[in-house]
């Protein structure tokens, strides 16, 4: 193949390398409104009164908008395709706030200056309440987060407003209390992970003007411009059609940006003024007023035979979804359903789960969407059964792991047509040096190393739900306009389409031009989330160039007088293989142009009704200070099957970037709120992300499988690639020190003192 | 207030508050490779030089360079393209909003220390974080780069 399986550099990164104005924030009109908000200082509240009066004598000032200006009609910032599964549960300004750095009343200006002084004059008067800031207690607690009576929920997924509950499910295979009762082996622990902060570097931000239709312009960082759409037209409460949303270049997104956070202030700003207005996130403001990740509890119960086949799981899992329930109902359920089918020869499973609301800043999507905390806990656990066991918790995978042609019951029922997880974990094995470091060497120095092993899996787009459709068109000389929906947020999938469609037309890379994304223009697409772009998008791709040449060719017989039939499109020109005449590409794109009927471009759109995982091994060696109990990472190996690898440089990148943030998440990342509901992690001072000193060596490799269903045979590696760092790190630092971590992330503190209580 | 510097080469002259940052005065002036990520001193986007040695722009008054000679990546295209193409080789510079600061800190580097190990290369970048790539790449890319002209020697 010419461009799939090639390390093709990305079609946008000169721009990227040299700095160019290409971000939401550079490309802001330089008359735009300062937008900013006044925020609560409370976790639960009521606002009895607002004094603006101050605030907007200030020069400089344009509005200042509180609860009283907006719709009273509620809605959700999840961008999820209609109908959300997320409860409609915001309003713009609401006059219940429900978490320290709720949103009070915005304020736009002409300078940063005046709207600061104006924030600081405006008067609030508040009925302080009290917050529910325990999750275990939320569920049917006497204080409602959201006792409002047009809350909504549109989907069945359990949520009960009148008792805090955003989401509730049960599922079962088997009898699983029966087969756990006839094990010989139980492992019975509660995990916890904490409220992670996808930390991209470019904070959320927007801005927004009206064009010459007096539309609502609204160019915004995010990875869902079409949800965005849907959302700042149900929030404003103004027919879709007058909206526009556009996405330049995004400075990195992990799930962050598939929530709305800043987009409605400055749309209700300008649709207030008619002028155009901006917001850009202070650092601080990402941190408490974001949309880091669910805080889960997740109770395993796992029983093997006495040989360690693994008989049947049994998980609880609670979730905070905080003040507000975005992707509260969905996250959820990858707790379950991607830990639990990795073990193939289990008979029996059950999955519950609650998910609750509480007075602390509303979760969202981060990379792994709720797969990561039930990795956690399931690896973990099985590490604990091997260890139980007296076994190497590498031989109890291999002795139980999905394997390729398998039904998965706790995956949908689906089937593992593309799975290379046996030759996944082999292959870390071998390059960490599993058999001569398991469990641990003790080096002498007072510090100790200890590997740990944990796998994970998950989807490729969200089944029957997600599409992606593209849009190719000809133009002169033939150069074609490779049109998509879905969002490049840095991950690089403006280059991976284009190297699919490259190659589907037997075309040269610079003969494509991508364009993306304008909802005014673009196909339709639900967005660049779920490990869905490769997948979903790079189908619609392959479809609409097999479309285009069917065209090609068609319009080829047209022009030369002879049957499509006869026709054979080579990618530079069309042949007639009875004649041997031909008519180049560049022809046909020019003659189109002129009395023509109907240019030359294909649409096409795919969904999938399956959702095929990919798979991956990682391998943590740590070592640890045993006076301090300080744990470094020394290395991290990861063998990944995503299927066909479209660019293996990016890819590549996705993994040992993926890594990394799940090393942050072990041993560094941890959101910490006090008695009052008010977070610490407020900066990169206090909430650390790792540096270039923290992560160690990460290596990476690939064992490929095919998956019939997906483009030249890729799957997806956006999302996996996070799971196993939690659980392999904490499996190492037991491997070396004996002590068990069942709550992120693992300091010196708590392996100190799990050394001081052996 | 006035004040006049050397803004990538050329003469500048601004009127700045005395509680203007150089970071907001340089993307006033166009400079929009500056980025902020931070407002704390522990991202690195905002790096530029002053007077040829890396500086956080964020945590410097415009009033205070006065006289002095200021580069940001505007002012180093060519080099930042050369060393930017060993990047995106690696696929490294992912979603780019880093890229500037940290390219900025690399170029330093490299008028500053002579074949630094892995260990001195970690250890000057320390100040520019990333979160898409797991700095593996980054390294790759520098690593590479230095190599460069012995490849060419060689072929």
């Amino acid at each position: 193949m010419k461009y799939v399986n090639k390390a093709v550099p990305k079609v946008d990164y000169k721009a990227l390398v040299t700095g160019k104005a290409v971000y939401t924030d550079d490309l802001a009109p330089a008359d735009a409104l300062i937008v900013k908000l006044v925020r609560s200082p409370y976790a639960h509240a009521l606002i009895k009164d607002i004094n603006t009066a101050r605030a907007e004598a200030v020069p400089g000032i344009e509005c200042v908008l509180t609860w009283k200006d907006c719709p009273n009609k509620r809605f959700t910032m999840a961008g999820q395709t209609y109908p959300e599964p997320s409860p409609y549960d915001r309003l713009i300004l609401d006059q219940r706030v429900r978490f320290v750095g709720d949103a009070v009343a915005i304020v736009a200006g002409t300078t940063k200056d005046a709207v600061n002084k104006a924030l600081r004059l405006i008067k609030v008067k508040y009925e302080v309440l009290e917050p529910v800031l325990d999750f275990h207690k939320a569920k049917d607690n006497a204080i409602l987060v959201h006792p409002e009576e047009n809350w909504e929920s549109r989907c069945p997924v359990g949520a009960d407003n009148k008792r805090n509950l955003c989401a509730h499910s049960e599922e079962k295979e088997g009898d699983v209390d029966a087969v756990l009762a006839s094990c010989d082996y139980i492992i019975d622990q509660t995990y916890h992970t904490k409220a992670n902060q996808q930390a991209m570097m470019e904070t959320f931000r927007s801005f927004s003007y009206l064009d010459t239709y007096g539309r609502l312009n609204v160019v915004a960082a995010t990875q869902i411009p079409f949800h965005v759409r849907r959302i700042l037209s149900n929030a404003l409460d103004i027919p879709k059609s007058k909206v526009r949303v556009i996405k330049p270049r995004i400075g990195g997104g992990f799930g962050a940006k598939q929530t709305v956070i800043t987009e409605v202030y400055p749309a209700l700003v300008t649709w207030k003024t008619g002028k155009p207005a901006k917001m850009v996130y202070t650092r601080e403001e990402s941190f408490i007023a974001s949309t880091p990740r669910h805080e889960m509890e997740v109770h395993v119960r796992l029983g093997a035979d006495k040989n360690g086949i693994i008989k049947g799981l049994d998980v609880y899992a609670l979730s905070n979804t905080g003040a507000y329930g975005e992707h509260g109902p969905t996250t959820i359920g990858l707790t379950g359903h991607k830990p639990i089918p990795i073990y193939g020869k289990a008979e029996a499973f059950r999955f519950v789960y609650d998910v609750v609301y509480t007075n602390v800043m509303s979760a969202g999507a981060y990379r792994g969407y709720g797969a990561t905390q039930g990795f956690f806990a399931v690896e973990s656990a099985v590490n604990e059964l091997a260890a139980k066991m007296g076994m190497d918790p590498a031989v109890i995978r291999e002795m139980n792991i999905v394997q390729e042609g398998q039904v998965m019951p706790a995956y949908y029922g689906e089937t593992a047509n593309s799975c290379a997880l046996d030759r996944c974990v082999a292959r870390a094995k071998e390059m960490i040096g599993w058999d001569e470091k398991y469990p641990s060497r003790d080096m002498g120095n007072g510090k100790v190393r200890g590997v740990g092993m944990a796998l994970a899996m998950q989807g490729s787009g969200i089944s029957n739900v997600d599409t992606g459709s593209v849009t190719l068109k000809v133009n002169d000389d033939g150069f074609y306009s490779l049109m998509i929906g879905a969002a490049d947020m840095g991950t690089g999938c403006d280059t991976i389409l284009a190297q699919m469609a490259a190659e589907c037309l037997d075309c040269s890379m610079e003969d494509i031009i991508v364009h993306g994304v304008d909802t005014d223009v673009s196909p339709y697409d639900s967005g660049s989330y779920a490990s869905s772009t490769t997948y979903v998008t790079g189908m619609a791709v392959v479809k609409a160039c097999e479309s285009l040449i069917h065209k090609f060719c068609s319009r080829a017989a047209e022009y030369m007088g002879c049957t499509e039939e006869d026709v054979e499109f080579d990618g530079k020109q069309a042949v007639n293989v009875k004649t041997g005449e031909s008519i180049s590409r560049a022809e046909i794109g020019n003659r189109v142009m002129c009395n023509s009927n109907e240019p030359l471009s294909a649409s096409e759109a795919f969904s999938s009704p399956v959702s095929p995982p990919p798979y991956m091994a990682g391998i943590a060696e740590v070592e640890i200070d045993k006076e301090t109990g300080q744990v470094d990472l020394v290395d991290y190996v990861a063998v990944v099957d995503c299927g066909t690898v479209v660019n293996p440089s990016l890819a590549r990148i996705q993994t040992e970037g993926g890594i990394a943030q799940g090393i942050g998440m072990a041993l560094y990342e941890d959101i910490i709120y006090d008695d009052k509901g008010k977070t610490f992690s407020n900066s990169f001072m206090q909430y650390k992300i790792p540096s270039r000193l923290d992560v160690g060596t990460i290596r990476v490799d690939f064992e490929s499988s095919y998956e019939p269903t997906g483009p030249f045979g890729a799957k997806s590696v956006g999302e996996i690639v996070i799971n196993t760092p939690a659980p392999a790190i904490a499996s190492a630092v037991y491997n070396a020190v004996g002590v068990n971590i069942r709550e992120l992330p693992i300091t010196a503190e708590k392996v100190y003192w799990g050394m001081q209580e052996k | 207030m006035e004040i006049k510097f050397v803004l990538n080469g050329k003469p500048t002259v601004a009127d700045v508050a005395a509680d203007t940052v150089l970071l907001d005065l340089l993307r006033k002036l166009g400079c929009y490779s500056v980025k902020c990520g931070c407002e704390t001193t522990n991202c690195g986007l905002c790096t530029v030089w002053i007077d040829g040695r890396s500086r956080l722009s964020c945590s410097v008054l415009a009033a205070g360079i006065e006289g002095k000679e200021i580069t940001t990546l505007e002012g180093l295209q060519r080099e930042a393209e050369e060393f930017g193409a060993f990047l995106a080789a690696e696929g490294a510079e992912q979603c780019g909003f880093c890229s500037p600061g940290f390219i900025m800190n690399v170029l330093a580097m490299f008028r500053e220390l002579e074949n630094p190990t892995v260990e001195e290369i970690k250890e000057y970048l320390a100040g520019n974080l990333c979160r898409c790539t797991g700095y593996m790449g980054q390294l790759r890319a520098i690593q590479k780069y230095m190599n460069r002209d012995r490849k060419e020697v060689q072929a």
